[in-house]
């Protein structure tokens, strides 16, 4: 674990260094679309009070000044497929929103949603030497959690501290300078594919770009979309994307389960084309336009020409009536939702206090989607559009850029991990002068 | 209409060539020029310090031959040379008004340049500093009128008062300036005299008494500073009459009203003494001191002041 506190912490310490310059580019790098936003952290809160625009819930240290996306190319299920097909759509992002920004970016926080994350709750325990828990208790408890095999190549994204324990008083968010015997911790840590974040580093790293951060799609889109409520008293924010559906389950604040449906909108796009014998872009198009999954029996009456070009009348003239979508649709998205079911279920949900439900992500956009997602999941339900950030422009405020807003929030105000705490001295080599020092600060 | 289609196979339309749809991606090229563009310094060494560097190496190249320099310099020389010998910036003569002969040769002398000049040849300002040195000259006004004519309009100081002194007399004007020199009194009989050391300082209080003096003028020879602090009025026949250092003019107008009364200065006084104003004291002549004391059955006295001792026995 020491190699990735390492890496974590360079790229913290690189994040620090973009924040200080003051510009910093967002990357989320998803199956249907790319999408680079580029902030400008001013640190005052100059940019207050622009245009009515109120305090803006605590967000208005930085100021969204270029922002593009692109149609995402060599990406598929959310994992890099092609490399260089994907580094082609990260040039043409990023040179899009370095334009509008007018700044050269040089630092990126980037998201991906594939590589079959994997959730685990972990658990640590020290004794308290000193009586009473101090900096390095709590950096030390954080190592004291054992870890379970995460498997082969598999990478942390998260390690997040989510509950602290003084005897037995549990809850605490921070533990520091309250007196008792023994510290017990609860940590959520997220483990990816590391060949996944090895290609993200690569492709970025050919776009003359440095990573200075990374996050999970699902935990940036809950950011944005539950509200601050939802997050507190416990909510499942459901990312429906093109290559894949993000579950993130979040209580007291913190994130304490993620994992990711590998279905999404691509696949109903390909049921549509299948079904009714058209182009994949013609199929996207029914579905952007015409798509649902409640029909009624005026849905019948309503023919919708497909088009075509092979040259054949019979076939360009083709008309399929509204209710055929749906009809090829919403097997496809009860799927998805059923899925999703499975994994709320697997995580328990259902022991939760609060169990609202927030739809987000482009695929949430399909009308009557909270009706069926209901009756699927649970009562709760609403649609959720991410939050408002300052100067973003309002066609990139709809729900598929909630993971790109929550990527920015994330930039803004990063939750504590553990690599934000000190290793304890343990954790060194033996023999390192690093190690001496540790010690002495710890002790005298 | 319709259209006739030809299907001939000598007459089939070349096939199109598939439309390629073009990458919207830059290329890395491009991407990493935009980028640099994107640079601060980049963008600011190429928007203003190539441009700058460039002209100023363009301008040091061309200056660097000694021939070229000097075409350059004798071409602006040439350049206002020119336009300062036009015409209409030319100064042909010069009028002079209110002045005397010898003020009108003196100025005419100061003159830097032999007319027709060119007017920014003539510097006005440091022209009208050097009359304004002479002592005839109250104020000058010096333009330049259209059509050529350097106009001088000229104030002289007028003389009012003579000043004799210990290297000469000098004319004075009504503000105590030097107007001009005189070899003799009798050059200007009709101006008072004044004379003292400091005299020329007091020049307002010498011409109040002067004109307060009025009955006594025939008689007054000329006013006399004591000390830079009073004045004394000098009349013929010796007579004298000293002034207080303040209210000088209230003083002599007392002693005015006297003579009025008693016509005390056609009495053989010498000295009327008027300094302590409470107490004005007056010093008889020596004749009627005499008659005096021989009324009194006294010796006389002499001219040097001393009794006359009656000789005893032949």
């Amino acid at each position: 674990m020491a190699e990735l506190y390492q890496t974590q912490r360079a790229m913290r310490n690189m994040r620090r260094a973009a924040l200080q310059r003051g510009v910093i580019g967002i990357l989320d790098i998803g199956t249907s679309k790319i999408a680079c936003m580029v902030l400008k952290f001013d640190g005052t809160g100059t940019f207050r009070e622009t245009d009515g625009v109120g305090p803006m819930a605590g967000q208005a240290n930085f100021r969204v000044i270029g922002a593009a996306s692109t149609r995402s190319r060599g990406v598929r299920r959310g994992e890099i497929d092609t490399m260089a097909e994907t580094e082609r759509a990260i040039r043409t992002v990023v040179a899009a929103a370095q334009k509008l920004a007018g700044v050269r970016v040089d630092h990126v926080i980037a998201c991906m949603s594939g590589g079959r994350p994997a959730s685990y709750g972990l658990n640590g325990e020290v004794v308290l030497q000193s009586g009473k828990v101090t900096e390095h208790d709590v950096a030390s408890v954080l190592a004291a959690c054992d870890a379970p095999d995460f498997g082969r190549g598999r990478e942390v994204l998260h390690a997040q501290p989510v509950n602290f324990a003084v005897d037995n008083r549990s809850g605490l968010g921070d533990p520091r300078d309250h007196a008792g015997n023994r510290l017990a911790c609860d940590m959520h840590v997220l483990t990816i594919d590391g060949d996944l974040i090895g290609n993200l580093v690569q492709c970025i790293r050919r776009c003359d770009l440095e990573l200075a951060g990374i996050a999970s799609a699902s935990y940036a889109s809950a950011r944005a979309s539950l509200v601050e409520d939802e997050q507190e008293l416990g909510g499942a924010c459901i990312d429906f994307g093109g290559g894949g559906t993000g579950v993130s389950i979040f209580i007291k604040k913190h994130m304490i389960f993620a994992d990711n449906v590998r279905i999404g909108g691509n696949l109903i796009t390909q049921d549509l084309a299948q079904g009714l014998r058209v182009s994949l872009p013609v199929a996207e198009r029914l579905k952007t336009l015409n798509g649902g999954v409640e029909a009624t029996g005026r849905d019948d009456r309503e023919m919708i020409e497909v088009g075509g070009d092979t040259g054949d009348w019979e076939s360009d003239r083709r008309t399929v009536s509204r209710a055929d979508v749906i009809g090829v649709m919403r097997p496809r998205v009860e799927e998805i939702l059923e899925n999703v079911r499975q994994v709320l279920d697997a995580a328990g949900f259902d022991h939760m206090p609060s169990q609202q439900i927030v739809l987000t992500g482009g695929g949430s956009q399909i009308p009557g989607l909270d009706g069926l997602a209901a009756r699927i999941l649970g009562p709760n339900i609403r649609c959720g559009r991410p939050l408002r950030i300052d100067g973003l422009a309002h066609q990139l405020t709809d729900p598929s850029f909630s993971s790109a807003v929550g990527l920015a929030l994330f930039a803004a105000h990063p939750q504590d991990e553990w690599w934000d705490f000190e290793m304890p001295a343990e954790a060194y080599p033996a023999r390192s002068l690093k190690r001496a020092y540790r010690w002495f600060r710890n002790n005298w | 209409m319709s259209v006739v289609i030809d299907h001939r196979p000598q007459r089939q339309p070349a096939p199109q060539p598939p439309r390629v749809k073009r990458d919207p991606a830059p290329s890395r090229l491009k991407y990493r020029l935009e980028r640099m563009w994107l640079t601060p310094l980049y963008r600011r060494v190429l928007r203003v310090g190539l441009p700058a560097f460039l002209a100023a190496m363009t301008a040091g190249i061309w200056l660097a031959d000694e021939d070229r320099r000097a075409a350059l310099t004798d071409g602006i020389a040439g350049l206002v040379e020119k336009v300062q010998s036009r015409e209409a910036f030319q100064v042909k003569m010069m009028t002079i008004e209110g002045a005397s002969p010898a003020v009108d040769k003196a100025l005419r002398g100061m003159l830097p340049v032999d007319l027709p000049a060119s007017s920014f040849d003539i510097d006005l300002a440091a022209l009208r500093l050097q009359v304004l040195r002479l002592d005839a000259v109250e104020s000058i006004d010096l333009r330049i009128k259209p059509g050529g004519i350097l106009s001088a309009v000229v104030t002289e100081r007028e003389p009012v008062l003579l000043w004799r002194h210990a290297r000469g007399i000098d004319m004075l004007d009504a503000g105590g300036h030097r107007v001009a020199g005189v070899t003799s009194r009798e050059m200007r009989p009709n101006l008072p005299l004044i004379a003292g050391e400091g005299a020329d300082m007091a020049t307002e209080e010498a011409l109040a008494l002067i004109d307060a003096a009025g009955p006594i003028l025939p008689r007054l020879r000329g006013l006399v500073r004591k000390g830079e602090r009073r004045w004394d009025v000098v009349l013929d026949k010796g007579q004298q009459i000293m002034l207080p250092a303040e209210g000088a003019v209230t003083a002599l107008e007392a002693a005015m009203a006297l003579n009025r009364a008693q016509d005390m200065l056609g009495r053989d006084i010498s000295v009327v003494d008027l300094r302590d104003p409470s107490r004005p004291v007056i010093r008889l002549g020596l004749d009627a001191r005499n008659t005096i004391r021989l009324a009194r059955d006294m010796l006389p006295l002499g001219p040097d002041g001393k009794v006359i001792e009656k000789k005893k026995g032949g």
